[in-house]
């Protein structure tokens, strides 16, 4: 727009045009004026509630997040109890929110890929299957399906008294799934070091490997030798430290399992119900992706003599990856939004806790703010990290 | 219409409240407003079984409902005469206030900022309800002391989950709880086996087990009350006259029990030598005209609802599908808090 007046003003200088009819200042005036609008909209609204919280006496400020939460928390990966502050609720509910659109995000992610390839197989059964799920659940409400899995579980999972034991130690009843969990020792933390070190010499070897093919065309078993250096040193060093491996086991008390760690059926009817959502618009967008990819290049690989797995890795999935990865990200940002349904099937999410401060303190502005910040400090680092993989991945022109 | 005629009632409020000061016990723009009406507008639960709950007919059953019977048999003679109003949460208290109802009883708790900042008077409550718990007969608990380590299913409210949180913390125990919005998933969590132990207003448990258990036998609901929730007939600020009304007629109610006036002995009890019974019943005239009703009001209530016990009994006791214990609503000469006002 800028440059178009630029290059009308640059011809027809000698006319002097009246300020008003001039297209660039008109476009500024006419900008200046939205944005004024649109800023004393805001501060209109901004004003009003100010006004109102002051006169009717609620109380305002976020003082409240030190005061004394005084509620409990069923399911946590953040220790918490009512003593903590709601600051610590909210952290703890935005570790919970964290942790299932992580999982729901990699298992939605492996899923979606698979029924994406199933779509275009040549096996007609296959692709038939995969089509019928895709329609049946992107064409139904979320919400329903949460609470079909979450009856599902209920109905189908005995009670705990008569918990199916497939391992010993290992519950499964409509407590959830209960197993028996490695008691904590301090070589666990030189282990876990030991695995780290040993991830990132892999990598280095690897990214080394592929130079040194690229230079000399002679390839290295690198995989296999990554592998080896991220489980060998860990390892040894677990043996060295005496290999002090305890389990804390579940124990059937009066009121459910005690010891060991446990998955509540909560939790897994939110991460399959939204894993299974999701894969079915994941699934479209691998399709599409691949379907994206010109004809000639497929004909062109097979001429080469490519095997089918060959074509499919190192032709055309690397060029459907670019026309995959943009919606693809939209489609994790509406799982991370979609997960705040668990209220509606017990599980203590990010959104609950805060319904329930905001219920219990009245300070809604507040509760809301700080709801949507969440949410932003989850969504914008996925959007940012997938476009960054995005310009990765994105074909290189020489 | 409806805004001219609570404008023309507040003002009648206003006049009232005036005269009020010139001549005690004048009469009171609600009293009037009902008598020519012919009947009385009672506000109450859209459905809460016990409380006020619809039949197949339509007709409202429960506590509240003949509650409301009782004030209209008091005031027009007959226990027929009366409109109810389903009220949800949120419409019962602007109902009450703008006057579209003459009385509120639903459930209401009785709270400080109730009973001034909303500008409402408390009757006697009808009934004493508090938080509780419900678990499966086959667990074996007596107390909600022995709750330690239990998963608990409640419903995301103000106070119901603070209660809860509270009391295990006084107690120094531990519980999960498994926080669920709709009530019917809640229960249905609850009756699968998910919880342990679910917990609202006791009342509320029984409603639950009564209507959704497949055997209500196979659940008990614990004798601990961890929260007060005293629930209470209301009337608007600045009616002195109808507020006596209302709050006579529920120590009218418990006076009957106390005194073992029923609704099949009540006409034997008219030849009853206590002086006390003699004055209620309007044989010993007095009591009647200075509530401004008919001599016969308590009578007539006692001969059409019954007494407070029969009320309890047939609507949220024994004889009902609700099966509560009296507990604190028994008579405080059988150790409840259901205590009338002498009859003098």
């Amino acid at each position: 727009m800028a440059q178009t007046a630029e290059r009308f003003f640059a011809h027809d200088a000698p006319r002097r045009t009246a300020p008003w009819r001039s297209e660039r200042v008109r476009s500024v005036v006419f900008q200046l004026a939205i944005v004024a609008i649109v800023v004393a909209i805001f501060a209109f609204f901004a004003s009003n509630a100010a006004e109102n919280v002051h006169r009717q006496g609620i109380a305002s400020g976020f003082g409240f997040l030190q005061r004394e939460a005084a509620f409990e928390i069923g399911n946590k990966v953040v220790p918490f109890n009512p003593a903590n502050s709601y600051g610590w609720a909210l952290l703890v509910g935005f570790v919970n929110t964290l942790t299932v659109s992580a999982v729901g995000i990699v298992f939605a992610t492996l899923l979606g890929f698979v029924v994406g390839l199933a779509r275009l197989s040549t096996n007609w059964l296959v692709s038939r299957l995969a089509l019928s799920y895709v329609e049946a659940f992107r064409n139904t409400p979320l919400i329903l399906q949460l609470f079909v899995w979450w009856d599902v579980l209920r109905i189908s999972a005995p009670p705990d008294r008569e918990a199916w034991q497939p391992l010993p130690g290992v519950f499964i009843s409509l407590r959830g799934v209960t197993f028996p969990a490695p008691i904590y020792h301090p070589i666990y933390l030189w282990v876990a070091i030991a695995a780290l070190l040993g991830l990132i010499a892999a990598i280095a070897l690897g990214a080394w490997a592929r130079r040194h093919r690229e230079r000399t065309g002679r390839g290295l078993p690198s995989i296999w030798i990554g592998l080896g250096l991220v489980v060998i040193p860990p390892v040894i060093v677990f043996l060295a430290g005496g290999a002090p491996l305890s389990f804390d086991v579940p124990q059937l008390l009066r009121f459910g399992f005690r010891g060991g760690e446990s998955v509540t059926p909560e939790f897994a009817a939110l991460v399959f119900g939204l894993v299974v959502f999701a894969a079915a618009y994941i699934g479209e967008i691998v399709r599409s992706g691949i379907q994206a990819v010109s004809r000639g290049q497929i004909e062109a690989s097979r001429a080469l003599g490519l095997s089918r797995g060959q074509m499919l890795r190192l032709i055309v999935i690397p060029q459907a990856i670019r026309i995959i990865v943009p919606p693809l990200t939209s489609e994790y940002l509406n799982l991370i939004k979609n997960s705040s349904l668990a209220v509606a099937i017990g599980f203590t999410d990010f959104l609950s806790v805060g319904n329930t401060i905001m219920n219990q303190t009245g300070q809604v502005l507040e509760g809301f703010t700080l709801i949507a910040v969440g949410y932003l400090l989850i969504n914008i680092p996925t959007s940012q990290l997938m476009n960054l993989y995005n310009r990765y991945m994105a074909l290189v022109e020489r | 219409m409806r805004i001219l005629k609570s404008i023309g009632r507040s003002l009648a409020v206003g006049a009232c409240a005036w005269a009020a000061l010139a001549v005690a016990a004048e009469a009171g723009p609600t009293l009037d407003g009902v008598k020519n009406r012919g009947t009385l507008v009672c506000g109450v639960n859209t459905g809460l079984a016990g409380f006020a709950l619809p039949d197949r007919e339509g007709n409202f059953k429960g506590l509240d409902a003949d509650t409301c019977r009782a004030i209209a048999v008091a005031v027009l003679g007959d226990a027929k005469k009366v409109k109810f109003v389903p009220t949800t949460a949120q419409q019962r208290f602007t109902a009450l206030q703008t006057g579209e109802i003459d009385v509120l009883v639903r459930n209401t708790t009785w709270t400080l900022i109730r009973d001034t900042d909303n500008g409402f008077n408390f009757a006697s409550p009808n009934y004493y309800d508090g938080q509780g718990f419900m678990v499966p007969k086959k667990l074996g608990v007596k107390t909600a002391k022995e709750l330690d380590g239990a998963t608990i299913c409640v419903q995301p409210g103000t106070t119901t989950e603070l209660n809860l949180a509270d009391y295990f913390r006084s107690n120094k125990i531990n519980f999960k709880p498994l926080v669920i919005e709709k009530l019917d998933e809640v229960e249905n969590a609850y009756f699968a086996g998910r919880c342990d132990a679910y917990t609202t207003d006791r009342s509320g448990l029984a409603a639950t087990r009564a209507q959704k258990a497949s055997n209500p036998d196979d659940h008990i609901i614990l004798p601990d009350v961890i929260s007060k929730e005293p629930l209470a007939p209301a009337v608007r600020h600045g009616d002195d006259e109808w507020f006596d009304i209302v709050k006579w007629v529920m120590y009218g109610l418990i006076g009957a029990e106390e005194k073992g006036i029923t609704a099949e002995n009540v006409d034997q009890m008219l030849k009853s030598d206590d002086p006390e019974v003699k004055r209620m019943l309007g044989v010993s005239a007095g009591l009647g005209k200075a509530l401004h009703l008919d001599e016969k009001w308590l009578y007539n209530i006692v001969k059409q609802v019954g007494n407070y016990g029969e009320i309890f009994e047939r609507n949220v006791g024994k004889e009902s599908p609700l099966k509560l214990e009296r507990g604190v609503n028994a008579l405080w000469t059988k150790g409840g808090l259901m205590y009338a006002m002498p009859f003098r």
